[in-house]
């Protein structure tokens, strides 16, 4: 359904523009009907950028995204607005979102003005409600409020109604509990879930592992704007491939047991490593052809992809020794 | 060091009245200890670290007590608490990272602080320079802009910058939540070996994070709405808590290795009550499945177990 | 003045629980004051004219008096009533700020918005365009539009100020847009379909409004000064009379030497009063609408 082909996004800072950042590179997955999909990566892994070029809130620099079959990268006008019947966005800040100086439904009327102008008022007022049932919130409660008179997680929730009202196809929902309290959180993921069982895909925007792992069948990991490791999200986390993967693993907080001794790569200062894999200064198990080139997603097992040479090279040992000689 | 609370109340003032942020609050640190503030934003924690080190204008110190390694600290009275800061109590503000000032390089910012607080500068270098070794920056960082390091290494530079007096307490507000999971860990971890190598004393880890407190702290204070709901050792609060908010909250916690489709986890209906009135009683009888009559009465604090403290009925009266 | 204030508590106190921002405006002791003077001086040019029967620039008695039950303000070396002059000056200044500084907020609004909206090569292209006028000696393009121009009228005169303090508006105006365009609720109504253009007015400038006000009370004033400069170098209307051409004509006829001092103070301190009101007012907005600058 959404097919994202070698895309990236590069910026140019510094001084009359002459540098470059490159924020994603060679980007490509796909998510399918009724699928949630976690794109799971730390800050400055591009993430949010590529929730940002699907949204088409952001130009992209090459590569395609396709929707249903159809280009999106550059269409404009009445063609967009179609676009946007089918997939909406819900953002990290709930407060952020919302004009503060008007009602937060608001919001509702932008959507009937822009995409519902014949619809008379009364059976606006059913949709609203519908909708608004949909993500478990009472009409009397939250309509004709301001926005700091409602919480975090009402806010994300009415967001996620007004995604409902346009009867979308895809959710991009980039980081949209990480500023909620920890028991908002689970009823706003429950929410999700419960919308994936009737068709809803979502893309599920994340840093949070667990989070990933709760909710999503299909995971992309992000580092540094390259796909690490991809595929089925318990494979994956069974068996992590990619020294990245491992790395967050072994740094999360987990409840059920203490961290390992694993030594996690501090970061220090970002150098630059535009040439090769994107994670050799860091990798504990960097070897020589790591800083020459960029490793390709390789299917180590099925439905399960990693970027890494070292991977790639043992699990092609194990299958046929004599090309280990070569590595 | 040790410290003590008791009966800590600190209102908010508005023009709509007082918000009762700290209610009554009592507890004790040990000698060493690193406590977890745990609780859902709007319960206090903040407030309460801000009121043992600096009380903006807006706090007013209604009652209550803190003696800190016997001394009783003068939390109402700023100037009065100026010989403590930064030397006896010390604080690691939430967004400190952001907050260093942009236009001056670190180290030229640390003596400026250092001379504000009349130490001088020569004197504390070595002692700096251990610390940035400790920490793993090098040196150079303190002849760099803040804009050139990265968040990790700034947290880290103001983990620094704050305890190079050895305080005995310091209070670290949310230092972990804007980071990435791997510098959370090694600044987390961090806290633990200044803990380890007597840099300070005894720590107050704010936070909303429980897993993390679980990986470093002894002990876990949850709090809520101002009050106290419970406070044990780290591992008895995540493996048999006994008050309901903390098995609530432990609960809902989604940890790696748990999927939707196996089992579906469950939040806690509802919000936290207003402060500006709160309603009589238990503050979290409205959201509690356990409420009953009695709830109606504020619940006493009870000490369950030596070092568990439990702020709920049920443990008043078992057999209600 | 304290039962003044003790009103006004009361008032503020009732009104606080309808609009908290009115309250702090009703209690801001700067905001009062400095509306209170524009205010008095706008009132006495509104209410002046009416309480003098004489025209500015008739000679209707003995020159050079000092002032007297007669002649209010004392007369000019020609004779005219000092008074009538200054009540119909102050018209004019009042005349230039809004027209001069209606002008100038309006123009910048323009740019800056677009600018601001836009960015990429817009924004470029009109930075550029804001620069040339910023960088251009107004006194002098002005001198030499006087020479061209026979007659000077105080319409013609506000809109060349406002045609040249447009930038400072501009900037101002375009950095605010720049970040709230990148606030989540600007994408959201991106999201939602809505035109650039409809979401500059309806999503970005309502949450400025604070801002285009100050902004606008600060064109305000500029323009008044820049006339009152403008007309003491003797580049004033022809047809009229201001506060600034007062001054011009006082120093031109020696008041200063002649001890007249009846001539040129009025003027001079109702221009400070106004010009100084107004800063101060806006010192005092900015606590109003900023809650972290307000005093508990």
């Amino acid at each position: 359904m959404l097919k994202l082909e070698g895309v990236s996004k590069v910026y140019h800072v510094g001084t009359f523009g002459s540098k470059e950042l490159h924020a994603v590179q060679d980007v490509s997955f796909t998510v399918e009907k009724g699928q949630v999909v976690s794109l799971i990566g730390e800050s400055g892994s591009g993430k949010s950028t590529i929730g940002k070029m699907i949204l088409r809130l952001i130009p992209i620099t090459s590569g395609t995204i396709t929707f249903d079959g159809v280009d999106i990268s550059t269409i404009k006008g009445g063609r967009l607005k179609d676009y946007y019947r089918q997939v909406q966005g819900v953002f990290q800040d709930p407060f952020s979102s919302y004009n503060p100086i008007f009602k937060a439904d608001r919001i509702f009327q932008i959507l009937r003005e822009e995409f519902f102008p014949g619809v008379k008022q009364a059976e606006w007022d059913d949709r609203l409600h519908q909708s608004l049932k949909a993500v478990g919130l009472s009409p009397k409660q939250v309509l004709n409020k301001y926005p700091h008179q409602l919480s975090g997680g009402q806010l994300q929730r009415l967001l996620i109604a007004r995604a409902l009202l346009l009867d979308i196809k895809l959710l991009i929902a980039d980081e949209i509990i990480s500023m909620l309290d920890a028991s908002t959180r689970i009823d706003v993921l429950n929410l999700l879930a419960d919308l994936t069982k009737q068709g809803l895909s979502i893309l599920f925007i994340t840093h949070d592992l667990s989070l990933g792992y709760y909710i999503s069948e299909k995971s992309v990991i992000l580092y540094r704007g390259r796909v690490v490791e991809m595929g089925s999200t318990e494979k994956i986390y069974k068996n992590p491939l990619h020294p990245y993967t491992r790395m967050l693993m072994a740094s999360v907080p987990r409840l059920d047991k203490k961290w390992e001794t694993v030594e996690a790569e501090l970061e220090g200062v970002p150098s630059d490593v535009s040439s090769g894999c994107v994670y050799h200064d860091r990798c504990p198990s960097a070897g020589e052809g790591c800083e020459q080139a960029p490793p390709r997603l390789v299917e180590i097992e099925p439905d399960h992809f990693a970027a890494c040479c070292q991977v790639a090279i043992e699990t092609a040992s194990l299958a046929a020794p004599e090309v280990a000689q070569l590595g | 060091m040790s410290l003590q609370v008791e009966n800590l109340r600190v209102y908010y003032q508005t023009l709509h009245g007082d918000v009762k942020a700290l209610d009554g609050l009592s507890f004790d640190i040990a000698d060493g200890e690193i406590m977890g503030l745990a609780g859902e934003s709007g319960c206090g924690k903040s407030t309460l670290g801000y009121s043992l080190i600096y009380m903006n204008p807006r706090m007013k110190y209604v009652e209550g007590r803190v003696m800190l390694d016997g001394e009783e600290l003068p939390i109402w009275d700023s100037p009065a608490m100026v010989p403590f800061r930064y030397k006896k109590v010390s604080i690691i503000p939430q967004y400190a990272m952001s907050a260093l000032n942009p236009t001056r390089k670190i180290g030229k910012m640390t003596a400026e602080l250092l001379e504000s607080r009349k130490v001088d500068f020569k004197e504390v270098e070595p002692e700096l320079l251990r610390r940035l070794d400790l920490v793993d920056l090098s040196h150079d960082v303190l002849d760099m802009y803040p804009i050139e390091l990265s968040g990790g290494m700034k947290q880290r530079m103001v983990m620094v910058i704050s305890t190079l007096l050895n305080p005995s307490l310091l209070i670290a507000d949310e230092i972990t939540s804007a980071l990435d999971v791997s510098t959370q860990k090694a600044v987390a971890e961090m806290l633990v070996e200044f803990r380890d190598q007597g840099i300070v004393k005894s720590v107050i880890f704010i936070t909303h994070d429980i897993s993390i407190l679980y990986q470093i702290a002894d002990s876990i204070m949850v709090m809520y709405a101002g009050k106290l709901a419970e406070k044990a050792p780290t591992d008895v609060i995540i493996n048999c808590p006994r008050h309901p908010y903390t098995q609530l909250l432990i609960s809902s916690l989604p940890e790696a290795g748990v999927r939707h489709a196996e089992k579906r986890l469950t939040g806690i209906p509802g919000s936290p009550p207003p402060l500006l009135n709160p309603p009589q009683g238990c503050r979290f009888r409205d959201r509690c499945p356990f409420a009953m009559e009695k709830c109606l009465e504020e619940p006493p604090v009870i000490e369950v177990e030596p070092g568990h403290f439990v702020a709920c009925w049920k443990e008043a009266e078992p057999y209600a | 003045m304290t039962t003044l204030t003790k009103k006004a508590d009361s008032v503020a106190t009732r009104t606080l629980k309808k609009n908290e921002m009115l309250y702090f405006a009703l209690r801001n002791m700067k905001l009062r004051i400095g509306l209170g003077i524009v205010l008095f001086f706008a009132l006495l040019a509104i209410v002046g004219p009416l309480l003098t029967d004489y025209r500015p620039l008739a000679y209707v008695g003995p020159p050079a008096q000092p002032p007297s039950s007669e002649y209010w303000f004392g007369t000019t070396t020609f004779g005219q009533d000092v008074f009538t002059q200054f009540v119909h000056g102050l018209g004019a200044t009042f005349f230039v700020g809004i027209v001069g500084g209606g002008l100038g907020t309006f123009l910048g609004l323009l740019v800056g918005f677009v600018a601001g909206y836009r960015g990429g090569i817009v924004d470029e292209v009109l930075n550029m365009l804001t620069n040339i006028v910023l960088v251009v000696p107004t006194l002098a393009v002005l001198l030499i539009l006087a020479a061209y121009l026979e007659v000077r009228s105080v319409l013609s005169e506000s809109l060349f100020i406002g045609m040249f303090a447009w930038p400072w508006a501009a900037r101002a105006i375009r950095a605010q847009t720049f970040s709230l365009r990148s606030r989540d609720f600007v994408d959201l109504a991106r999201l939602s379909g809505m035109r650039p253009l409809k979401i500059i007015f309806r999503e970005i400038a309502p949450n400025m409004m604070s801002y285009l006000f100050m902004t606008f009370i600060l064109q305000f004033g500029g323009a008044i000064l820049t006339a009152a400069t403008l007309d003491f170098i003797g580049l004033g209307p022809t047809n009229a009379i201001s506060l600034g051409l007062m001054m011009n004509n006082a120093v031109l006829w020696s008041a200063l030497h002649l001890g007249m001092w009846w001539w040129f103070i009025p003027p001079g301190l109702a221009i400070m009063a106004i010009v100084g009101a107004l800063y101060v007012m806006n010192v005092g907005l900015d606590e109003v609408f900023n809650p972290k600058l307000r005093e508990m």
